[in-house]
């Protein structure tokens, strides 16, 4: 049923490409689950599984490392990805109120994705962006110096 | 090359990106080009040039006028004025006020600000990163010239070391003994590791020299690589870095198109090669030991030390792992040499310092400066003063693996050995200025927040022990703490600091102890008193208890 996730290409192929792409070696797992990560939007069970099997390395191995990085999901996410900087610099020019003017207009708690699955709502560590905090990205979008606001106009551009 | 009679640069970090620079420089293209100037005149995109007030920046050179910020539709009367009557676009230009780095240099001359001192940042926002030829015509792969053709690796190591440079990833571990322990190791091959992996947040300092100045960390990599006998060499730049991964794929095949990379560079017989290796986003991958697991292929746990990776590192081979920052100071230090460097900052700690300057103060951004400056020179000098003229309470060093600097410490000097003696670090150089509405439970809060987030698990007194500092932390600001939290609070720091496997649980407990070493009347009286005196924390738990 998931071979027809994310851009319509089978979690198979995807693997068999990225492994073309990177080769076996063990320390190839992080940009092979990086690409195949991109190209589904999420790493789907089965996509571990073959990878695993094309890298020749145990399924714990690669849950485990598939688990530990942030960029990197084993559950399905919204169209749009928003994450927002919880870090310190961010915090105190504003962010602790614009963050929870955030989750009151999204009505999610982080980790959350809407049940009409168009958003995902992270937190995230600091994206080295702290001149313009606090900091916020949807997607590719990098939106700084965020007003609580500004932020239904800013989510109003994305459908 | 063509001659040109002007040259446009337009600033591209990722704030002007996300400014609008794209933009802007697509029209400055069209309108060169309506005005026929195209000839005549060059467009460049460059990386970040500085102070982040007045983004996007268009600085058009040979006159080296600055504007900004600059949109669009400003353009069309930029481009008229300027390149094709030759006269300043009035209404424009960026205030002088607002600028620094170079730029500041620059306007230094007309006596407007005090200017830094740029060793790491020397060429960033000046030239063309995506260029070698920019980069060669800025002393570039001098210095990689002048240690293979008359330089034996000793005295490559002997010229670092005695320049006196010191870790600039926080650590301020001495540059110059670090590559004697890896040139000195049994075993092969040997590696060399540029750690830029950089997290700490609010730091952004090796982001602006891997996009604007790719070239000399590979320079400096080759030359570490042949101090110490190594071949190969691993880039880890974090996964959200996009654009310096981007520019240092495109400066590596450059280089190894020019020969500074590759077989027999320079004819010297010596050999080498770089990989770029991005993360997957954790913090933790910063710790050197934990940077080397995740290029293996597995989660960023740290391994237990000693061995220390100098002996045993990559692949279990020796290998040198150096900060972004520290790897930049490297060719100037060959090319200069080591009695010039010390002509910078302290005795005890040469050279320049690149700090980012964030929180309640005019003025956010970059500088370098040299090493002994103080906070209250920064504040006042590049950070224009507090903003809205209120009063400093405390700066955050470091990162979140820093200190706490109250007033109190606000002249010493910020070099390595004034701070360690005060007992507080310097860290990866963010300085975090927070002003009398800044509660100090809440900032401790976020940074426990943080830790207990980033930790990796491996070991129990980093995972359990953030986690439930967090908690009481947290308690502290709902008013439902009891004094005896502060000190189970005081235990658990002592728990984390010498406990904890690496640096992030030992430094995790280090916001808790400066909070009541300094400011512990505060913390207090959200607990006697239930009120939090800045008046930021909830303090909700309180009625929850009422009702």
């Amino acid at each position: 049923m998931d071979n027809s996730v994310g851009n319509g290409k089978g979690a198979r192929f995807v693997v068999k490409e990225a492994v073309a792409r990177h080769g076996r070696s063990p320390s190839e797992l992080i940009p092979v689950l990086t690409e195949v990560n991109q190209e589904l939007g999420y790493l789907p069970q089965e996509a571990l599984a073959e990878i695993g099997r094309q890298m020749h390395l145990p399924m714990s191995q690669v849950l485990s490392v598939a688990s530990f990085y942030r960029m990197l999901s084993t559950k399905p996410r919204g169209r749009h990805v928003i994450q927002f900087c919880e870090n310190a610099p961010c915090h105190v020019v504003n962010g602790r109120k614009t963050w929870q003017a955030l989750l009151d207009e999204l009505g999610l708690q982080p980790g959350e994705t809407s049940a009409d699955g168009k958003w995902t709502l992270l937190t995230t560590s600091c994206l080295g962006i702290c001149g313009v905090g606090p900091v916020m990205i949807i997607d590719d979008d990098i939106y700084g110096n965020v007003d609580p606001k500004q932020l239904p106009d800013i989510l109003a551009r994305y459908a | 090359m063509q001659a040109i009679r002007a040259l446009v640069l337009v600033s591209s970090d990722q704030e002007s990106m996300a400014r609008g620079a794209q933009q802007v420089f697509e029209q400055l293209q069209q309108q060169i080009k309506a005005f026929n100037l195209q000839d005549e005149v060059s467009v460049t995109m460059v990386g970040d040039v500085g102070r982040h007030d007045a983004l996007p920046l268009v600085i058009v050179y040979p006159e080296a006028v600055i504007y900004g910020p600059i949109k669009p539709q400003d353009v069309p009367f930029l481009v008229e004025e300027h390149l094709l009557k030759g006269r300043i676009a009035a209404g424009l230009q960026a205030s002088t006020r607002e600028l620094s780095g170079r730029i500041a240099w620059l306007s230094a001359r007309q006596g407007t600000l005090p200017a830094e001192q740029r060793i790491v940042l020397a060429r960033a926002g000046l030239i063309d990163p995506e260029e070698i030829e920019d980069y060669i015509a800025h002393d570039g792969y001098e210095a990689l010239g002048k240690a293979l053709t008359g330089m034996s690796p000793a005295e490559v190591i002997e010229e670092v070391t005695k320049s006196g440079l010191r870790g600039r990833g926080g650590a301020g571990f001495p540059t110059g003994v670090k590559w004697r322990f890896v040139a000195q190791a049994k075993g092969s091959p040997k590696y060399v590791v540029c750690n830029a992996d950089e997290s700490e947040p609010g730091t952004f300092k090796d982001r602006l020299v891997l996009e604007g100045d790719p070239h000399s960390i590979i320079e400096a990599m080759v030359l570490a690589g042949y101090a110490v006998g190594a071949n190969e060499g691993y880039i880890y730049v974090r996964g959200e870095y996009r654009l310096a991964r981007d520019r240092l794929a495109h400066a590596i095949s450059q280089a190894k198109q020019a020969g500074f990379l590759g077989k027999d560079i320079f004819g010297s017989g010596f050999d080498f090669e770089i990989h770029i290796h991005e993360g997957a986003g954790a913090y933790i991958c910063g710790e050197e030991t934990a940077l080397l697991e995740s290029i293996e292929g597995r989660r960023g746990e740290p391994r237990t030390r000693p061995p220390y990776p100098t002996t045993h590192g990559l692949w279990g081979k020796p290998t040198l792992i150096n900060n972004v920052e520290t790897l930049a100071n490297v060719p100037p230090i060959i090319r200069n040499g080591a009695a010039w460097y010390r002509g910078f900052g302290t005795k005890n700690s040469p050279g320049t310092k690149v700090y980012t300057i964030l929180g309640n103060v005019n003025m956010t951004g970059l500088i370098e400066v040299p090493m002994g400056i103080t906070l209250r020179e920064v504040i006042a000098i590049y950070g224009k003063g507090m903003r809205n003229g209120a009063a400093f309470k405390l700066a955050q060093t470091g990162g979140s693996s820093g200190s706490i600097i109250p007033a109190s410490l606000q002249d010493t000097p910020m070099d390595f050995d004034s701070f360690a003696r005060a007992g507080v670090s310097l860290g990866s150089g963010a300085l975090l200025v927070c002003d009398e509405d800044t509660c100090v439970v809440d900032l401790a809060k976020v940074l426990l927040n943080f830790f207990r987030r980033e930790s990796c698990g491996k070991c129990v007194p980093c995972r359990v022990g953030t986690q439930r500092a967090y908690e009481t932390l947290t308690n502290i600001t709902q008013g439902i703490a009891s004094m005896e939290n502060l000190d189970e609070l005081l235990t658990l720091a002592k728990g984390l600091n010498e406990f904890s496997n690496c640096g992030l649980g030992q430094t995790a407990a280090v916001p808790i102890r400066d909070i009541l070493r300094h400011f512990r009347a505060e913390v207090e009286a959200h607990i006697s008193l239930r009120v939090c005196p800045t008046g930021v924390c909830p303090m909700s738990g309180q009625a929850a208890m009422a009702a």
